[in-house]
């Protein structure tokens, strides 16, 4: 079984969001991470490895830095790595970036593609379902569980109150939640060979089916009018010298005044 | 096609069950003021099976017309004949605008759609205007007018990106459960039923669902809630959750937490307010032990009064809070309950 992972290079947000003295975010002072749904979505093939038996290539789009999470993922257990990069991919919204990783995928066998649900910098959730309507291969996005059937997936899906059992005739895409499992550590070994492996490196011309018109800035439908930080609501009152009783009554008094008792 | 052929504004009336989502009049609420600004009208487009009965609904809350397609094919959601039906409705009756929920099914559905009919989709929207883009004209650009400018967080609720769809039409928004205004129902209102049905023929797209599991909840949902009294992770435990739960019913509110507490396994996910929980905008949200983080205020920032207690004094909540008290949750909260008792009946 052959089995693509789709995984981004995003800024880690969980050590707190860094801040230029403009306001702007300071990319530069966060660590770069391999996005967590992309991660679980690995360990879901990796595991998958395990049990049946298979392999997996690591596909990412981005910068040439990128490379170091195909790496990372290649230490955790995964075999190839291939990082599509090139200028004129910059940019690029949701559907110019599913298009350029369906083109790139139009050049591997696979029998299953996964990706995270959603990136936690952009975090729209589009890009897995728009691969797959690229490729016109059947979708399941919010994967619990994964399993394989012999030609089909099994796939636990999650809905608001309730989760579906889904079965897909391969080949497929499911995205992953970050919830769906704890991903491995890289492993001594793994990191060693990892540093030596060889990533395949496609630009532009390598992206099969894919017309010019639908790559990078130029070709992404959606165009920023707008971007700024957040506009926060101002501070209120805040009492840092009531006891537990003045505190109450400061609070039945504000309660009482805007009529909510 | 030119784009100016595309006319009106469409909304995805995700009904469950055969019951209507509540985002789909709030999607209603907000496609009525487009269409003011446009001159033009509201669509609902109603899917499911044996649903017709739904239409009424849909026009008590602002459609004009209502396109149901009826089939046994969309009686469970799934992806490929939902986004046929929709991707079908779009290159038959071109709408100018198309906004679908960004619940779990329509953030499933609005990608695999926006792809098909190769238009782009901003997921998630919160504001939705319609303006001229470029904001401002720029020499050696054409300025566009009556374009949907659709308004987004993105990481984590720090940064807020406004993006326009000016060269593709529809221009699609998934939009965020909770921050659109339904408008009060108009008893008797009708709209005009227009019933299409594109064909479904089953393909390698069309997954078998072999089981459905609901999971059974009896808690209200906090979105609809009016006073919401919500813990984190300065509650301390489970068991402690209980003095909230006291002040809740004292004063007629709903529990609600932080994702901190959903973490720990104090309280069920579907309580949980933020970024990757739901957005809340009750009349009175208390905020106790909770830090107040990005990403949890971009969950419920837009509630009227926030109340937030909490025994450290730099903790953000504060900077957004309208009444905050430095102190001890578990000293101020009984006590509050107990007041509460004494004028609330």
């Amino acid at each position: 079984m052959k089995i693509v992972v789709c995984v981004k290079q995003v800024p880690d947000t969980k050590g707190g969001v860094k801040f230029n003295p403009d306001g702007t975010l300071d990319r530069g002072a966060m660590l770069a991470i391999m996005n967590p749904d992309d991660k679980a979505g690995l360990e879901a093939a990796l595991r998958l490895k395990d049990e049946y038996g298979a392999e997996v290539t690591v596909v990412t789009m981005g910068l040439p830095k990128a490379e170091e999470v195909l790496r990372e993922a290649m230490a955790m257990g995964a075999d190839k790595g291939i990082l599509v990069t090139d200028r004129v991919l910059g940019g690029a919204d949701t559907w110019a970036t599913s298009t350029t990783l369906a083109g790139a995928l139009r050049n591997i066998d696979y029998d299953l593609i996964i990706t995270g649900r959603q990136a936690i910098d952009g975090d729209t959730a589009q890009v897995g379902p728009q691969i797959s309507e690229h490729l016109d291969l059947p979708v399941i996005s919010y994967a619990k569980d994964i399993k394989i059937d012999g030609d089909s997936v099994i796939v636990e899906r999650q809905y608001d109150d309730r989760y579906h059992v889904l079965k897909a005739k391969m080949p497929c895409l499911v995205t992953a939640l970050s919830e769906l499992n704890e991903p491995r550590y890289m492993t001594p070994g793994g990191i060693f060979d990892a540093y030596d492996a060889e990533i395949t490196v496609w630009g532009r011309k390598d992206l099969k089916d894919v017309d010019d018109s639908n790559l990078g800035l130029a070709g992404s439908p959606t165009k920023i009018a707008k971007a700024s930080d957040k506009v926060r609501k101002g501070a209120g009152e805040v009492k840092t010298d009531l006891d537990a009783d003045g505190a109450v009554s400061y609070i039945m008094g504000k309660l009482k005044e805007k009529h909510v008792i | 096609m030119g784009l100016e052929e595309y006319k009106g504004v469409y909304v995805f009336a995700q009904q469950v069950d055969n019951e209507l989502s509540g985002i789909a009049f709030e999607l209603l609420g907000k496609a009525k003021e487009l269409a003011k600004d446009l001159n033009t009208d509201v669509t609902a487009i109603l899917l499911g099976s044996g649903i017709k009965g739904l239409a009424d609904q849909l026009a008590e809350y602002g459609a004009d017309k209502v396109i149901v397609v009826d089939d046994p094919e969309l009686k469970e959601y799934r992806t490929e004949p939902y986004a046929h039906a929709v991707s079908s409705v779009i290159n038959e009756y071109k709408p100018e605008i198309v906004l679908v929920g960004a619940t779990a099914i329509g953030r499933d559905l609005g990608p695999r759609v926006s792809a098909r009919v190769a238009t782009g989709l901003t997921a998630d929207c919160t504001v939705l205007e319609i303006g001229d883009f470029p904001l401002n004209p720029i020499p050696g650009q054409e300025q566009k007018h009556n374009q949907l400018l659709m308004t987004r967080p993105a990481f984590g609720g720090n940064t807020i990106a406004t993006i326009a769809c000016p060269d593709n039409r529809p221009q699609m928004a998934t939009v965020r459960p909770g921050v659109m205004q339904k408008i009060d129902p108009v008893q008797g209102a009708k709209a005009e039923v227009i019933e299409y049905n594109p064909g479904f023929t089953p393909n390698n797209k069309y997954v078998e669902i072999m089981e459905v599991v609901k999971e059974i909840s009896n808690t209200v949902d906090i979105m609809d809630a009016k006073i919401l009294v919500s813990g984190g992770r300065g509650v301390g435990s489970k068991e402690n959750f209980q003095i909230l739960q006291d002040l809740a019913d004292a004063i007629g509110g709903t529990v609600s937490c932080s994702r901190a507490v959903v973490d720990n396994g104090w309280m069920p996910k579907e309580l949980q307010v933020g970024q990757t929980g739901k957005t809340v905008r009750p009349n009175v949200y208390f905020a106790i032990g909770i830090s107040g983080a990005i990403q949890h205020a971009a969950g419920m920032e837009e509630s009227d009064i926030i109340v937030a207690i909490n025994k450290d004094e730099t903790a953000p909540i504060f900077d957004i809070a309208d009444y905050g008290v430095v102190g001890d949750l578990n000293k101020i909260v009984p006590k509050l309950t107990e007041e509460l008792k004494k004028v609330v009946k």
